[in-house]
């Protein structure tokens, strides 16, 4: 092969590399060493340097280095004068053995530079600017075969190192992206911490509206959110049906403390009051932009009842959203199992029987199911958790009835489920 | 973290001579596993270092770069170096890029081995 033509080749299979290496390559401190070995291979040059423009403006740090004395890697400093003299000079090879008076702003770096690297002789300072901004500057030392660099040489490098600049600024580009999404993500959970707890608060403040029933909301969303994740819920999801059911009684802040609070069964007229409370609830929350979907509409439902006969719509099934029958049943479970100013709280055994009489006509089957099936695993060990059972509080679970009465309503709703999925087929 | 280049490239000591497998790692940046079992072996009071390329059919330019740092690791240590069975095209591109101005060529790895001996300061090139 004709001398020329390998150099040519040579070169050319260089270049080809240089552009894989900075389309491909993830890791920018790979990325920089393996251009420095592809311009110093493709011209047999002993031995460079890569240096970062950082973004403080003020240095020039050695990102790459090869066959330069150790001794090196400390930051040149580059004054402003210097740094506008880079970028006025742009692509193109500047001596530190011949300083002239040409570029006077240039001198002390150029001479601090040639310092830096010792023994090693840099024959070219070659400064990265990369769209009018300068992102660097690649040393170059000697030729291996002695010989001075020719102007098709220069040309080579040149292009060589526009790449190479290119290559540097996209990946800086890219982690001032990531570094912004991080802080963006960084910010919405910050943002989710503080709706959570304002939630929380709210909650708190709902219930102490109502003496007898303190810590009920919190009750409700946790029991919600058990039910959902049990349900197969996506984490998102069962987030929002915890809140929804921290909120569900929001709409009685609006009722009268007298009518909450009162020590007996309430009438007819101060029952439509306290009625009023999911729809309340409703007008509450629409207006505000909660991070999770339908939560307004599972406070306003969540006294419908599946035959029709709850309020304020008098909604039916499907009419009803499953959030809203998921919260249904926490509220209905915590009602039951914690004392009210007029009655104490039933026993367990009460509440499954309750299950089983109410599934279909006020619980939705699949829902009841769900919470059967999470209260069974905490009662027989299955769950390390003991969520359910620590809110219902010491002595009030007898594991060897509740176990069985559980195993049956669930195997007995099971067969309900199936025969009528089977028969809307 | 760096790992012992010994694992992963293939040498061989013979007197004060140390014989180093090219082979296929030249032309990446695992290559420099190379240059540093070449510094290891210079530390360890290896005074020749012969590198084969017989299992090398082509260098590029970051194979280059890395032979470039073997030649300055063994000038500054004062070492011998020897490039044995490099193929015609290879031989052709380190003449253009200037590496036979500072290595020895031998034919084969016994030819370098046999030639050591009669190594005088300066290198030369033989048996091409
Ligand atoms: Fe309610």
């Amino acid at each position: 092969m004709e001398l020329p033509t390998q150099k040519l080749v040579h070169t050319f299979g260089a270049l080809a590399d240089l552009g894989q290496e900075i389309t491909d390559s993830s890791d920018v401190s790979e990325m920089v060493r393996t251009s420095l070995h592809l311009l110093l291979g493709a011209l047999g040059i002993r031995g460079g340097a890569i240096l970062e423009h950082m973004a403080d403006g003020q240095v020039l740090k050695l990102v790459a280095a090869r066959g330069i004395d150790e001794g090196f890697p400390e930051p040149l400093h580059i004054d402003d004068a210097a740094r506008v003299a880079l970028l006025n000079a742009g692509l193109s090879a500047l001596s530190p053995e011949r300083l002239t008076t040409d570029k006077p702003d240039l001198c002390a770096l150029l001479e601090e530079c040639k310092n830096a690297a010792g023994t090693f002789g840099i024959q070219l300072f070659v400064p990265m600017v990369v769209r009018g901004e300068l992102v660097g500057a690649v040393l170059l030392g000697g030729k291996a075969t002695g010989e001075s660099f020719t102007g098709e040489e220069c040309d080579i490098i040149f292009s060589m190192v526009r790449h190479i600049g290119v290559g540097i600024h996209t990946h800086r580009l890219l982690e001032q992206l990531e570094q912004r999404a991080e802080e963006n993500r960084r910010l919405y959970e910050d943002l989710r911490t503080i709706y959570r707890q304002t939630v929380r608060a709210f909650a708190a403040a709902i219930d102490i509206k109502d003496k007898y029933t303190q810590g009920h909301s919190e009750r409700v969303g946790k029991y919600s959110e058990i039910i959902a994740r049990e349900m197969g819920w996506a984490e998102e999801e069962v987030e929002g049906i915890a809140i929804a059911g921290y909120l569900h009684d929001i709409g009685k802040l609006v009722v009268e403390r007298d009518i909450i609070n009162a020590p007996y069964r309430i009438d007819a007229k101060q029952s439509s009051e306290l009625n009023r409370h999911p729809a309340a609830g409703f007008e509450i929350l629409s207006p505000i932009h909660h991070p999770y979907t339908d939560i307004p509409l599972m406070a306003k439902y969540h006294h419908e009842r599946l035959d029709g006969r709850g309020y304020p719509d008098g909604l039916t099934d499907k009419q009803i959203p499953l959030g809203a029958k998921i919260v249904s049943l926490a509220d209905s479970f915590d009602a039951m199992t914690t004392d009210r100013p007029y009655k104490t709280r039933r026993s367990l055994e009460d509440v499954i029987v309750d299950f089983r009489f109410n599934t279909g006509k006020q619980f939705d089957c699949e829902v009841v199911i769900a919470f059967c099936r999470a209260l069974l695993k905490e009662i027989n060990g299955e769950s390390k958790e003991r969520r359910i059972l620590k809110m219902l509080g010491k002595n009030y679970v007898e594991a060897e009835k509740i176990i069985p009465l559980l195993s049956e309503l669930i195997s007995e709703l099971d067969c309900i489920q199936i025969s009528s999925a089977a028969s809307s087929v | 973290m760096a790992e012992p280049a010994s694992l992963f490239v293939r040498s061989r000591c013979v007197g004060t001579a140390a014989v180093i497998y090219a082979s296929d790692y030249l032309n990446k940046l695992s290559g420099e596993r190379i240059e540093r079992e070449c510094k290891r072996q210079l530390e360890c009071g290896c005074q020749t270092l012969v590198i084969d390329f017989r299992g090398t059919e082509l260098v590029n330019s970051i194979g280059v770069s890395i032979l470039l740092g073997v030649i300055d690791v063994a000038e500054k240590s004062g070492a011998q170096l020897i490039f044995s069975d490099v193929n015609t095209e290879t031989i052709q591109l380190f003449e253009m890029l200037g590496l036979t101005r500072h290595v020895a060529l031998a034919k084969d790895e016994d030819e370098a081995l046999t030639l050591l001996n009669e190594f005088a300061a300066p290198p030369q090139s033989f048996g091409h």
